[in-house]
């Protein structure tokens, strides 16, 4: 009887359900998902709108190329199928008379010859002089007429620049982001040193970077060793010295930089009257001027996580290990720096990140041989408009970052996976 | 248990370790180990044992190296060694919460204190093999530490302590973080295995139980000072002083004062009037107030013909089943929470609160020792 009793206990309630136990489960839980959805749906769709939008939206600017197929649409209708080999026949020069006439004065017009001004300088001129002659007189061919108007329209070249926009997606500012263009025939080419900027600032960009984490690294390390290991009070006092730096803008800070570094400055007054160096020492300006603030300003990146990773490392693993054997010094290296590790990979990374984005600290202290990728950003928006250029140079940047991220956390994740503190 | 002392025969023999005069204080004004003469013998299980603050865990990092005595030296063999780095010292230590190196797997761990000596390749995996055989966990060298048990971290931590063979080895209370039925079964397990190592163990607790298990001998410390050091037998029957008996076991304490010292033994009057033959501890002699010890279960009740000598009448309070024993709490001899541990075979079944009965105590079992003053008396 009690054998009979404690076997319906065991099998009862799944049988009179029928549901799987997964099913279950996961009716169980749904209401609990959805209290957590809604506690982050307000965070989620504030920066979906006034971040990833946005974001997005200025990626597409890089591909976007509306300006010719809405200007030109008669003319690319009548280039479909064109071998680009030869100059194009009557149709062609009809269709753009036709185009041209109809957006005379317009601001389409306007908009797609400065846009083909960009590629080929003098292509504005053409184009307004062009359609300023627009309508023709009845009974003229249209071909003779271009001819005769401007002898640039008996160019392959200009056809086949005309062509390769007729499309609403490009991959000029892209390639010129990289100094590449596509030639006549449509062929990617690596354009001539003397005009190829792009490569070199985004290997100064990363360079430049690469070296403020390296001394941000250097520098922080033994703070944040001494942050974690002191005593609470002198721990809080140093804490304060660390934070300091973000009571104050970033501009107070490189305008007070470059009070203390110039020419006449606090520092090289200092060296001079004591002798060190007889002449004022370049320090702003500079790449050296650069990599002085930026360190200073991006410090506490680096001390905080390095601090919480070492906070949670007890002492006792440095004296087992010596208990074991091994000298100090040693100890330290074999056993404390690989717990660090997650936190030297935190710490690096958002250094590095930030500083790859860094504008004004070198627009300020920097000469031209500073400027990092974000300037030009700056540039292509502010002084030229030319939004598709800026937004090649930013999908470039974040591209390359988001590979040398995953190489890193290839790299650096591996290596600390096993080093998770208890 | 009446077998000799063990390590006794090897006493002559010079000591592993010896403390003379050891000081330590850490802020100039309180000593928290205050005059340490302590001998530690070759081979011995050694416990050191005290409250909290109570100077033990500093001692063994005195040892270890990892503190500096103010005062006094410490000697390893007939070398001394206060100012040989820790590194130096070839002890190994088994840390409270392990010290695993949480980056290396478990077999690397081992490996840590085997490359730093230099062995060959072939040494070195052989002793791991060895030392993970020796705890059972040889199967689990490739694991990382958080992937094992406590109990099984802390036998990689036994293993790692003596894989480089030292010929001593420090554990500072190694089973504090595991439950109650895993520590019993490492207890016995580290015992065994430092009886068939002969190692030297210094052994830090301030669990009794464990003590009392696993030592040759057991130090006990209080305030920064050795009360007594003995035998678990001995200091459990004979503890040296008040604090001894309350601090180690369960414990009566009767109060009077001594009327005649004689030899082992002594007459003491009790505050309720009533005379006691014990045992002489640490009473000076006659006029002295004095602390009566007696362990629960050297008290019995009277069935039968009374004794000549220790016997008192009392009131049963409570009654309690425990099972394997009864504990009867009487008022008795002054006393309103005497304790009585009586074998559930010789229990009169019918006794209940508000009998009256008969309890004798062995004057061997009772302990004159010196009266606790009033702050620490209960």
């Amino acid at each position: 009887m009690s054998a009979n009793a404690s076997s319906a206990t065991v099998s009862g309630p799944p049988n009179t359900t029928a549901l799987p136990l997964k099913t279950q489960l996961r009716r169980a839980e749904r209401l609990k998902k959805l209290k957590y959805g809604a506690l982050i749906a307000p965070l989620a769709l504030f920066l979906l709108l006034t971040f990833l939008w946005p974001i997005g939206a200025l990626l597409m600017r890089s591909v976007e190329n509306p300006e010719v197929p809405e200007a030109l649409p008669q003319t690319l209708h009548a280039l479909a199928g064109w071998d680009r080999q030869a100059l194009p026949g009557d149709a062609v020069f009809a269709a753009l008379v036709a185009d041209l006439t109809e957006n005379k004065g317009s601001r389409t017009l306007a908009v797609a010859a400065k846009r083909l001004n960009m590629e080929e300088p003098g292509f504005r001129s053409l184009f307004m002089n062009s359609a300023r002659k627009m309508p023709l007189e009845p009974g003229v061919a249209p071909r003779q007429a271009l001819l005769e108007m401007d002898p640039q329209w008996g160019e392959l070249a200009t056809w086949q620049l005309i062509a390769r926009n007729g499309r609403a997606y490009t991959d000029y500012f892209l390639l010129a982001a990289l100094d590449m263009y596509r030639d006549g025939a449509g062929d990617i080419t690596q354009a001539d040193p003397l005009s190829s900027i792009f490569v070199d600032i985004f290997a100064r960009t990363f360079w430049m970077s690469l070296i403020v984490t390296i001394w941000c690294l250097a520098l922080g390390y033994p703070v944040a060793y001494l942050l974690a290991t002191q005593s609470s009070r002198v721990s809080n006092l140093l804490m304060i010295f660390v934070l300091l730096p973000f009571w104050t803008s970033i501009l107070v800070r490189v305008a007070a930089w470059i009070v203390l570094l110039q020419q006449g400055g606090l520092i090289n007054m200092g060296l001079i009257s004591l002798g060190i160096i007889d002449q004022p020492l370049q320090l702003v300006f500079n790449r050296i001027g650069v990599y002085i603030a930026m360190v200073h300003i991006l410090l506490p990146f680096m001390i905080l996580p390095l601090y919480s990773v070492m906070k949670g490392i007890s002492p006792t693993y440095l004296r087992a290990a010596v208990s074991l054997g091994c000298p100090p010094f040693r100890s330290y290296w074999k056993v404390y720096f690989p717990m660090t590790v997650p936190g030297v990979a935190a710490g690096g990374l958002l250094v590095f990140i930030i500083a790859m984005g860094y504008y004004i600290t070198p627009a300020l202290l920097g000469s031209p041989k500073e400027q990092m990728a974000s300037y030009f950003v700056a540039f292509y928006t502010n002084e030229t408009t030319n939004w598709g250029m800026a937004a090649a140079l930013s999908a470039v940047l974040l591209v390359a970052t988001m590979i040398l991220y995953f190489v890193y956390n290839r790299l650096v994740g591996s290596a600390s996976s096993g080093a998770k503190p208890r | 248990m009446n077998q000799a002392v063990p390590g006794a025969s090897s006493a002559d023999s010079a000591p592993h370790v010896s403390f003379r005069g050891t000081q330590k204080t850490y802020d100039g004004e309180h000593l928290i180990v205050s005059d340490l003469n302590l001998d530690i013998r070759r081979g011995e299980f050694l416990t050191l044992l005290g409250p909290s603050g109570s100077g033990k865990t500093t001692c063994l990092m005195m040892l270890a190296g990892f503190e500096t005595p103010t005062a006094g030296e410490i000697r390893l063999g007939d070398q001394v060694i206060n100012k040989v780095p820790p590194h130096k010292r070839n002890i190994g230590m088994v840390f409270q919460n392990y010290a695993l190196f949480p980056h290396m797997t478990v077999a690397e761990n081992l490996r840590f204190p085997l490359a730093v000596r230099k062995l060959s390749a072939a040494d070195i995996d052989l002793k791991v093999k060895n030392a993970l055989d020796m705890v059972r966990l040889g199967e689990f060298a490739k694991r990382y530490p958080q992937q094992l048990s406590g109990g099984q971290q802390q036998r990689v931590a036994l293993a790692r302590a003596l894989v480089f063979d030292p010929e001593l080895v420090l554990m500072d209370e190694p089973l504090g973080a595991l439950d109650k039925q895993l520590r019993e079964h490492m207890q016995l397990e580290i015992k065994h295995i430092h009886q068939s190592l002969g190692v030297t163990v210094v052994f830090v607790t301030h669990d009794q139980g464990e003590a009392l298990t696993m030592s040759d001998r057991i130090a006990v410390f209080d305030q920064g000072v050795i009360q007594q050091i003995d035998s678990p037998e001995a200091l459990y029957e004979r503890p040296a002083n008040s604090f001894v008996a309350s601090f180690i076991g369960e414990n009566n304490a009767l109060h009077g004062t001594v009327e005649s010292l004689d030899g082992d033994f002594c007459r003491v009057r009790l505050d309720c009037g009533a005379e006691v033959l014990a045992r002489a501890g640490n009473v000076a002699g006659a006029g002295v107030r004095t602390m009566l010890s007696v362990r629960p279960e050297r008290a019995f009740l009277v069935n039968g013909p009374a004794p000549s000598v220790n016997v008192f009448a009392g009131a049963v309070k409570e009654v309690i089943y425990l099972g394997d024993h009864v504990r009867i709490r009487l008022g008795l001899a002054g006393s309103h929470d005497f304790t009585v541990k009586t074998p559930i075979s010789q229990l009169d079944k019918s006794l209940q609160a508000g009998d009256q009965i008969q309890v004798a105590m062995d004057p061997a079992h009772i302990s004159a020792l010196d009266a606790p003053d009033a702050a620490t008396a209960m």
